[in-house]
């Protein structure tokens, strides 16, 4: 019953943006609309030859491959100074969408998001090649996410640490294995400082003993920035991690509060 | 479906779907995250990504290979075995060379110069449609992208000019002062390069037949550049009525130049009169249209 009580506080809670009375908000999010193109066939049927092209030229009809998906639909929130924000929802909620369009890299098709400073999202893994020795790899990736020369040189010991790849940083990354190459990718983004960090499942990957690590990279980083971002489908690291829990269904907020709350609502759901 | 064309426009659209929040976030300073840099900014956040744009060229040119047995030795074998084809073609069995004085030298540097502009150019056009998931997930300037290709283009060029120079001096040519002005030539078509690369990104990230379609257009301006003939004989004995082609020829920025760097490298090569001026005006008309072109749509890369 109590479950109940507060789930319907949270729901409620939902439909009006919060707008909390302590603490100063670094990102707010109004009325978020996401809409982009996806390129590609989705069906057999649609995929076709040459003359189904030409025909459909003809008959001045579009592209079939090309789609359009409202991936956000209308989502507001405000997130404060210290606040650890996981997110959570099935595949397909919406939930990399959103976090892109926090870090400003996919733009509003209506409403808007205000930012403190600049967010940045935690991955340069498509920056890296792997075809390169993983030391020219830790150099472009660190130069992608924006640092200098001297940055670079500071935190190029703490990177290979950090990664416990060891004598692997000399053979390119297409001989790593892919706990290998997860750590070293999870390495070389999380040694920049971040004022809004956003990090899109960077737990899910390597070992137990790695897991630990980077969950404590990732308390430290909560410290020195602002606010983090967390988005993963292992809801024990989320309720050990974040203080505020938004809860994505099909776009919109389904539930936003405490991540108890939260997640025993979505457990049940 | 609404695309905003400017911040301003963007803006708006957000003023509409407003109250309080926009409210709150005005009074705690908070920015849209959004939002096209002014010019000058953009040319600032671009010079701090140098070393990016070095290194991103340099890993590219060094992975390309890395699978082939010879590696990087196709850096220079893949110039010669160019050169050895175009001659084998145009100087052996068309037997173009009748009519030009050392039609090797003429050739090889035709093709090799042209090539500098095409591969930058195509290059460009997918520099911005082939990174989709970079500019997805990294924050960074994004023509910073279309000035990596061009970066690596020319550390592609540094091999070719040596193989350039090797062939031509093979050919009987002697080094003269003149050749003081390679550097002068190469800059500005590297310029003009860059320009045009930034022009075709912005219509590659948004046109995507343009990937299809670009071979054939490269392949009609090299036959139009008089990589293969000389284009003063060739307009000589045009009529009258259609000297409008001589005017298209001689405008041809890739003619331009061609015709620079055989009047360096070929002693006995006449060079026209309209090529020095020809190549300045594109290098800088392209730079400044290509950069002003490509920035309009800054924060719209990535969405399509």
């Amino acid at each position: 019953m109590a479950e109940a009580e507060a789930m319907e506080k949270a729901l409620a809670a939902a439909e009006e943006p919060r707008v909390p009375h302590t603490g100063t908000p670094t990102v707010i999010v109004d009325d978020l609309h996401i809409v982009y193109k996806v390129y590609g066939s989705t069906s057999e049927a649609e995929k076709g030859n040459a003359a189904t092209a030409l025909l459909r030229l003809l008959r001045r009809q579009g592209r079939p491959q090309m789609k359009e998906i409202h991936a956000v639909k209308g989502v507001s929130f405000v997130a404060t100074h210290g606040d650890a924000i996981g997110i959570i929802g099935r595949n397909g909620s919406g939930k990399s969408t959103l976090l892109r369009a926090i870090a400003g890299l996919l733009p509003p098709h209506k409403g808007a998001v205000y930012t403190d400073g600049q967010p940045s999202l935690l991955g340069v893994n498509a920056a890296l090649m792997k075809e390169l020795t993983g030391e020219r790899n830790i150099v472009l990736g660190c130069y992608a996410m924006g640092m200098n020369p001297a940055e670079v040189r500071a935190k190029y010991d703490d990177i290979v640490d950090f990664s416990g790849i060891g004598e692997f940083v000399q053979f390119p990354m297409s001989t790593y294995s892919s706990g290998m190459g997860a750590r070293l990718r999870f390495a070389i983004a999380s040694a920049k400082t971040h004022d809004v960090l956003l990090i899109d499942e960077a737990l899910a990957t390597g070992d137990r003993e790695f897991k630990r690590k980077s969950q404590e990279r990732i308390m430290q980083m909560r410290e020195s920035a602002g606010t983090v971002f967390l988005v993963a489908h292992n809801l024990d690291v989320i309720e050990d991690t974040c203080n505020r829990v938004i809860w994505l269904h099909k776009g919109k907020i389904k539930m936003d509060g405490d991540p108890k709350e939260v997640i025993a609502a979505y457990n049940k759901a | 479906m609404s695309q905003p064309e400017s911040a301003v426009a963007d803006a708006q659209a957000g003023g509409q779907a407003t109250g309080s929040l926009a409210e709150l976030a005005r009074r705690h300073g908070l920015r849209r995250a959004i939002a096209r840099p002014s010019l000058p900014t953009y040319v600032r956040q671009l010079w701090a990504r140098r070393h990016f744009v070095l290194k991103y060229a340099t890993s590219r040119n060094v992975s390309k290979y890395s699978d082939s047995a010879l590696g990087q030795l196709w850096q220079l074998l893949t110039p010669l075995l160019n050169a050895g084809v175009y001659y084998l073609m145009f100087g052996v069995i068309l037997n173009q060379k009748k009519d030009i004085e050392n039609y090797t030298a003429f050739l090889i540097t035709g093709v090799f110069i042209f090539t500098f502009t095409q591969r930058t150019v195509s290059g460009g056009a997918k520099s911005i449609s082939g990174n989709l998931s970079m500019i997805r997930a990294l924050h960074f300037p994004r023509a910073a992208l279309p000035l990596a290709y061009a970066v690596q283009e020319l550390q592609q060029l540094a091999w070719s000019m040596g193989v350039l120079m090797g062939i031509v001096l093979l050919t009987g040519e002697t080094v003269t002062i003149a050749w003081l002005l390679i550097p002068v030539a190469l800059s500005l078509q590297l310029v003009f390069n860059i320009g045009a690369s930034l022009f075709m990104a912005r219509v590659g990230a948004f046109a995507r037949d343009m990937n299809q379609l670009l071979p054939f257009i490269m392949r009609t301006w090299l036959y139009a550049s008089g990589v293969f003939f000389s284009i003063p004989s060739r307009v000589a004995d045009l009529p009258e009525s259609m000297s409008f082609i001589r005017y298209i020829l001689e405008l041809n920025p890739a003619a331009a130049f061609i015709e620079l760097m055989r009047d360096i490298l070929i002693h006995d090569h006449d060079p026209p009169m309209w090529a020095w001026s020809t190549a300045i005006f594109w290098a800088v008309f392209a730079l400044v249209i290509g950069f002003w072109f490509f920035w309009r749509a800054e924060e719209r890369y990535g969405r399509g």
